[in-house]
């Protein structure tokens, strides 16, 4: 097939869990693996690492193949950077000497300018003389991170590199990693079961589940399906890319627009005309038949219903609505359902109670 | 101390000396299988290795002696191949020690590369590191405190045994009579008087050898290596 693709098959059986997928990802940007705990996600990133191996499977990184069954590339003869869950740096060598190592090893590894940039990127060039037990958190997975960029790898695989920090320690690292996802132009694998990560982050989704493969997809496509959304429970949700057209000083808000129209939100001090990424909850959406006058709400847009679907929850209904081009999903009752009248085609307004600025 | 007593400190020390390099090339891939086996083998062969522990040196030391001696099955073969048999002699000597002392070598280094983690080899996997890369440039400098132990105690142990020595090795000077034959010795022939010298000597060694030990791992400890 795609030989700029990566293509992974996997069959794996333990006896209380079953692995079995088939996946074509893309040759470029970030590929959110998500998934609750248990679904494989960490799994399937150590059968492509080469950590973990099963005979049954097939692994070809843009047209170089690392595993046919038994034919097995050992991990140290791949070309990847593993950036591990919970701090991983030797402690016996300092931050700097923890860079070198692979540097020390790898066929190719960045230059000199290269790996100041990556350092620079991830603000780690005061921390180098220290040993990782002088290091935050944070600071070390930001050293963890820059480690594995610095053997120059052909695929960047990160297993839930926030999972096991604090949320302030999240909102640190946060930027580092939206910096490294506008200048990567290696592929990366993702591991996340959070989605604010995958709405962040993401330009692609593969959404797991007991060991298979539910969705996957361009992220925003995906999330807008109203059959996924049932598997992020509460979090369901579209996620926009727009641009930033007006700010407005004395409200502190920012306008940004896309495809389907243009949307208030609280200004996060980005520029006229730079992209901002936003996440719509379909909690945070309602529905009216006209516009409504004298509320709170902000935005309140023209859209048409194209799909009804039921919920979580036997009471409520998810509603697929169209915005000019964009999707946006409505999470009702279903007794509002039947009272409006809601029919796919349909013309009405939705009423957006909260967006959320997440890049 | 008289030329006697030199030559038995002498042998003591080259004794301690070779066991312990021998064991620490033996014992090193031994401890690092134990670490990291799945095998159901394992069991066994922990049990095997901890086996001087409980049993008295003169057992461990009879079963040598059969085994080396001229009609055993280790040195009947050497007899047969043109050698000499390995009963009271120093290579006979450090074979029994080797056994003797497998234990104090192979538990610490055990518990130091279970300690290790796979994690950390798994992240030298990921930057490039083959096999033996990983296990020398990561497994043994995390294991420094480890090593320093095993080496240590197996040092300290060797200098200190008898009954194996006087089951294979026998007393003869300058090959096989070490300082606690020579000690044994003296106090037969109630000269107290040496005996204390070799006996306090050996004393003060010991404390202060592990004295040591104990002094640096803790200081490494304190520093996180």
């Amino acid at each position: 097939m795609n030989g700029e693709a990566i293509q992974a098959r996997f069959r794996l059986a333990y006896p209380d869990f079953t692995l079995d997928v088939d996946l074509d990802l893309p040759g470029r940007g970030v590929t959110a693996l998500f998934g609750p705990s248990g679904s494989g996600k960490t799994t399937l990133l150590r059968l492509i690492a080469g950590l973990a191996r099963t005979p049954d499977g097939y692994l070809a990184m843009k047209g170089e193949v690392w595993q046919d069954g038994a034919d097995f590339l050992p991990t140290h003869r791949r070309s990847l950077g593993y950036v591990f869950q919970e701090a991983s740096l030797f402690p016996h060598l300092s931050a700097r000497g923890n860079l070198d190592y692979g540097m020390k090893r790898a066929d190719a590894c960045l230059d000199r300018a290269a790996l100041d940039h990556v350092i620079d990127l991830l603000g780690i060039g005061d921390l180098l003389g220290r040993r990782p037990h002088q290091l935050s958190g944070g600071e070390r997975q930001r050293v963890a991170i820059a480690r594995a960029l610095a053997v120059k790898p052909r695929l960047l695989l990160m297993d839930e590199p926030l999972a096991a920090l604090d949320l302030a320690r999240k909102r640190e690292i946060l930027p580092y990693l939206e910096r490294l996802h506008d200048e990567l132009d290696i592929p990366v694998l993702y591991v996340s079961h959070a989605p604010d990560e995958v709405a962040r982050l993401a330009d692609h989704i593969v959404a797991l589940e007991a060991g298979r493969v539910v969705a996957q997809g361009p992220l925003l496509d995906t999330l807008a399906r109203v059959d996924l959304p049932i598997r992020l429970g509460e979090d369901a949700g579209v996620v926009l890319d727009t641009v930033v057209d007006e700010r407005d000083a004395d409200w502190h808000l920012a306008r940004v627009s896309f495809a389907g129209g243009s949307l208030w939100v609280r200004d996060g001090g980005h520029a006229i005309g730079h992209p901002a990424r936003v996440r719509i909850l379909a909690r945070d959406v309602s529905l009216a038949l006209n516009r409504q006058e004298g509320t709170s709400i902000l935005n309140t847009l023209p859209a048409g219903v194209v799909e009804i679907a039921p919920d979580v929850h036997p009471a409520q209904a998810l509603v697929r609505l169209d915005l000019g081009g964009s999707p946006l999903l409505a999470r009702v009752t279903r007794r509002s359902a039947a009272a409006l009248g809601l029919t796919p085609g349909q013309r009405l307004y939705a009423q957006v109670k909260a967006v959320a600025l997440v890049g | 101390m008289s030329d006697a007593d030199w030559m038995a400190l002498l042998t003591t020390l080259k004794l301690s000396a070779v066991t312990t390099l021998v064991l620490l090339l033996l014992g090193t891939p031994v401890a690092w299988w134990l670490a990291r086996t799945k095998s159901k083998l394992s069991v066994a062969v922990e049990a095997v290795v901890a086996l001087p522990l409980v049993l008295p040196p003169t057992v461990l030391g009879f079963y040598m002696l059969v085994a080396l001696g001229p009609n055993g099955p280790i040195g009947g073969t050497l007899i047969a191949l043109g050698w000499h048999h390995l009963a009271f002699s120093f290579t006979g000597l450090v074979i029994a020690s080797t056994l003797y002392s497998l234990p104090f070598m192979v538990q610490p280094l055990k518990d130091a590369f279970a300690a290790v983690g796979e994690r950390m080899t798994e992240v030298a996997a990921t930057l490039r590191a083959n096999a033996w890369d990983r296990f020398f440039s990561v497994v043994v400098p995390l294991s420094r405190r480890g090593f320093l132990t095993a080496i240590t105690l197996t040092f300290a142990h060797t200098v200190g045994e008898f009954g194996v020595v006087l089951m294979v090795g026998g007393n003869i000077p300058g090959e096989t009579r070490v300082l606690s034959i020579a000690i044994y010795d003296h106090a037969e022939a109630m000269d107290y008087a040496s005996a204390h010298v070799l006996a306090g000597g050996l004393l003060a060694a010991s404390f202060l050898l592990l004295f040591m030990v104990y002094f640096l791992n803790r200081r490494y400890q304190v520093v996180h290596l």
